[in-house]
């Protein structure tokens, strides 16, 4: 089975299949890192560039490591010391690094909408590392990848995505990919970080933690951006803390195996305390490794490669 | 050449005399003459407006044509080329340029150029503040002396309450109405698009309908308490239509204009993250767009105006943040209005027209405009309402437009403009 789009601009974009396309594609790579040599030279002369308006530590070292991995050559834009200063436009840009022959353009931007923007305007497969408030497709996959290989399964899962889901990327990705494999998700938040019409898309909403922690499978911690504060939308980081916080007294109305995701950069203290991060229950340093996975999952399949299919099985087996 | 001319066979529309009947249009010097079968004579140029109609000619009521200062998306000369194209014969051109239209010397400037370079009859509205800013009132009265036909601060709304009272209050003498652009800054905060679940898909932030809505309440008590006259610009939402509606009912002296993209466009249509789609107020939901039609239908909303607001493609190809708002819509008024509001069976003929023609020119006070009685001023525009054609190119300095490459129906064929033929199938007659 092969990936029938260009490019990667959001999870909403794509069907169930092709998020498990993805998934299961992902699970040979993962087992390449515990060899010695874990390079594969599937995309050998292949030209990778990273072109990333907005800083990331973890993304676009993964995203690196992941096209190095496949032995492509990466091409690293930082917009701090590029034209971009200058007043070039995210087109322009673009249409360099397309003349400059690259195969795969991965954009982080802070604005929703670049990577169509960039989608529209160059030939070059376009892989949207994050934009504005809008998505964050490979973060929502490593998200996926990582419950699946936990709990076995996506379908029928009880998933908490708490924390500022008005401004993040993250947790639309994660709704779409996650309600399209089948879980139940609740979208947890005071009323000013909900978007409107949010349970449209098949989310519930709640303001209480407590409430939605008692029957949750997984929580997904997002990180809180300091500056909701300033906006009005929050009295107080304290507070915030005090509603929203998980640490290790709430994580006890939870279930014994519950899963606890974040993204990072941790905000530790915040939204997360660090007993609860760096507790048995947390897989935050996994999803880093995975997300290395399944980005080279992307750039493979969106090469037009055959995938592999029945990764869950697979799954199943090892478990 | 004949200063004579005929318009035979056409249907004649013309609400403001109860007119619709297959009929001539004699022009003479300037000025509709007759109304009624007229024979041939020598000298006269003819037009044969056979399975046309023959309207009066289209008012805009709420035009930017940028100049002074932003040129470079477009000037008196093409913008009045583009309403010709658009069977426009009058616009109403707004005074957020760059000076603003805010004293008697750049209201000549309009005037004069206009004299020059445009082939439609240009029709200014001066600032209600010195420099739009919303705090002191500008010289109204020597705007109105200068010729200007209404006062706007459009681009911006004017916030502090008191300062909107007095311009209600102030202007009140001079017979000439107040444009209210409704929204509230502090609610609109950064928001781009409207809010609701298409922004929470796309991540972009929202403009809420109250933003208008709390503004336009606002307006309509204050037009109670002062008598002014407010007319309030570019309605989007049905929270409006409904405020408005019952403003009417209590006998407020209030009129409004909706523009063709608030009835015909909703915010899906911003998925692909088009620029053009980019307009304050932005494209609201179905639910908006049926209660605009609503109130088009009972009279609520009075005007269909484009509020074109040309912009480079530089400035619009770009992230959908950082586009500025505005979209053109000289030469898609008819179209999008004959399309979505007359073939859908919306709104009768004579309603669409009147919305386009006698009211505007009531409103604002265009004697012998918007109607075809003999003595009238010759501004006609006659129109296919079969014809189909897909808008691929603008006469528009500015190429702007969410409607490019759609199918639409009903087009201008002819403009004619103080008598003189200014579009014919849409070649333009320059001077």
């Amino acid at each position: 089975m092969k990936l029938k789009t260009k490019d990667l601009l959001g999870l909403e974009y794509l069907s169930k299949e092709d998020i498990e396309l993805i998934l299961d594609t992902a699970v040979p790579f993962k087992q390449l890192f515990t060899r010695s040599i874990k390079k594969v030279p599937t995309l050998r002369g292949k030209t990778v560039a990273l072109l990333f308006y907005e800083p990331s530590t973890r993304t676009r070292a993964s995203f690196e490591l992941a096209s190095k991995r496949l032995s492509a050559d990466t091409l690293n834009i930082t917009v701090a010391s590029s034209s971009v200063v200058k007043g070039e436009s995210l087109i322009d840009t673009g249409k360099t690094l397309e003349a400059m022959k690259s195969d795969f353009v991965i954009i982080r931007h802070s604005m929703s909408g670049a990577a169509h923007v960039l989608a529209r305007n160059i030939s070059s497969h376009i892989l949207n590392a994050g934009d504005g408030f809008h998505e964050h497709p490979t973060q929502g996959l490593l998200d996926m990848y990582t419950i699946r290989d936990k709990k076995g399964k996506i379908k029928g899962l009880k998933v908490v995505i708490v924390g500022d889901i008005m401004h993040s990327r993250v947790a639309r990705s994660n709704i779409w990919g996650l309600t399209k494999l089948g879980a139940q998700v609740t979208v947890c938040a005071p009323p000013t970080l909900i978007p409107p019409d949010i349970q449209k898309t098949g989310v519930k909403i709640s303001y209480n933690l407590d409430e939605a922690l008692k029957d949750a499978d997984v929580v997904n911690v997002l990180r809180l951006q300091l500056e909701r504060q300033k906006e009005n939308l929050l009295p107080s980081l304290r507070e915030y803390t005090l509603l929203y916080g998980l640490d290790k007294n709430r994580l006890l109305k939870a279930k014994k195996n519950v899963l606890i995701l974040h993204p990072g950069p941790m905000n530790r203290g915040v939204e997360i305390t660090s007993d609860v991060a760096d507790g048995p229950n947390a897989v935050i340093n996994e999803q880093v490794t995975n997300g290395i996975a399944v980005r080279m999952a992307v750039l493979y399949l969106l090469s037009g490669q055959e995938g592999v299919k029945g990764g869950e099985r697979i799954n199943e087996k090892e478990q | 050449m004949a200063n004579k001319l005929l318009i035979k066979n056409g249907r004649v529309i013309d609400p403001s005399s109860r007119i619709d009947k297959i009929t001539d249009v004699l022009v003479y010097n300037g000025k509709v003459v007759k109304l009624g079968k007229i024979r041939n004579s020598a000298n006269t140029k003819i037009i044969d407006a056979k399975n046309k109609i023959v309207v009066p000619g289209i008012i805009d009521i709420h035009t930017h044509l940028r100049e002074p200062g932003h040129e470079e998306e477009e000037t008196i000369e093409s913008g009045c080329k583009a309403a010709a194209a658009g069977g426009v014969t009058s616009v109403l051109c707004m005074a957020n340029t760059h000076p603003v239209i805010d004293n008697q010397t750049a209201v000549e400037f309009i005037l004069m150029k206009a004299l020059n370079d445009g082939i439609v009859n240009v029709f200014p509205i001066g600032a209600v503040t010195k420099g739009s800013l919303g705090g002191e009132l500008a010289e109204i009265g020597e705007l109105k002396n200068a010729g200007v036909v209404a006062i706007s601060d459009d681009g911006n709304p004017i916030l502090n309450a008191l300062v909107m009272r007095r311009a209600l209050e102030y202007s009140k003498m001079f017979g000439i109405p107040v444009i209210s652009h409704c929204e509230d800054n502090n609610l609109t905060k950064d928001g781009v698009m409207n809010e609701g679940y298409m922004s929470t898909l796309l991540g972009l932030r929202g403009i809420p309908k109250e933003s208008e809505e709390v503004m336009v309440s606002r307006d309509i008590i204050l037009a109670n308490l002062t008598g002014g006259y407010l007319h309030i610009a570019h309605v989007s939402t049905k929270g409006t239509v409904e405020l408005i509606r019952n403003a009417k009912k209590n006998g407020i002296k209030i009129t409004a204009e909706t523009c063709p993209h608030y009835f015909s466009l909703t915010d899906e249509c911003v998925k692909t993250y088009d620029t053009n789609t980019k307009v304050r107020p932005p494209l609201r939901t179905k639910e908006d767009v049926e209660a605009i039609v609503q109130g088009l239908k009972d009279g609520t909303i009075d005007c269909i105006a484009s509020d074109h607001a040309p912009h480079t493609q530089e400035e619009k190809n770009k992230e959908y943040d950082l586009a500025p708002f505005g979209m053109i819509g000289l030469e898609t008024l008819l179209p999008v209005t004959i399309t979505y509001l007359l073939k859908n069976k919306k709104l009768t003929l004579n309603q669409m027209i009147t919305k386009l023609t006698s009211n505007p020119a009531k409103i604002f006070k265009l004697e012998g405009r918007g109607t075809l009685k003999p003595g009238s001023i010759a501004d006609i525009t006659l129109i296919d309402l079969h014809k189909e054609a897909i808008i691929e190119d603008f006469v528009s300095k500015s190429k702007n437009s969410p409607f490019l490459n759609w199918k639409l129906e009903g087009f201008p064929v002819t403009t004619i403009v103080n008598g003189k033929v200014v579009m014919d199938n849409g070649k333009i007659i320059s001077k």
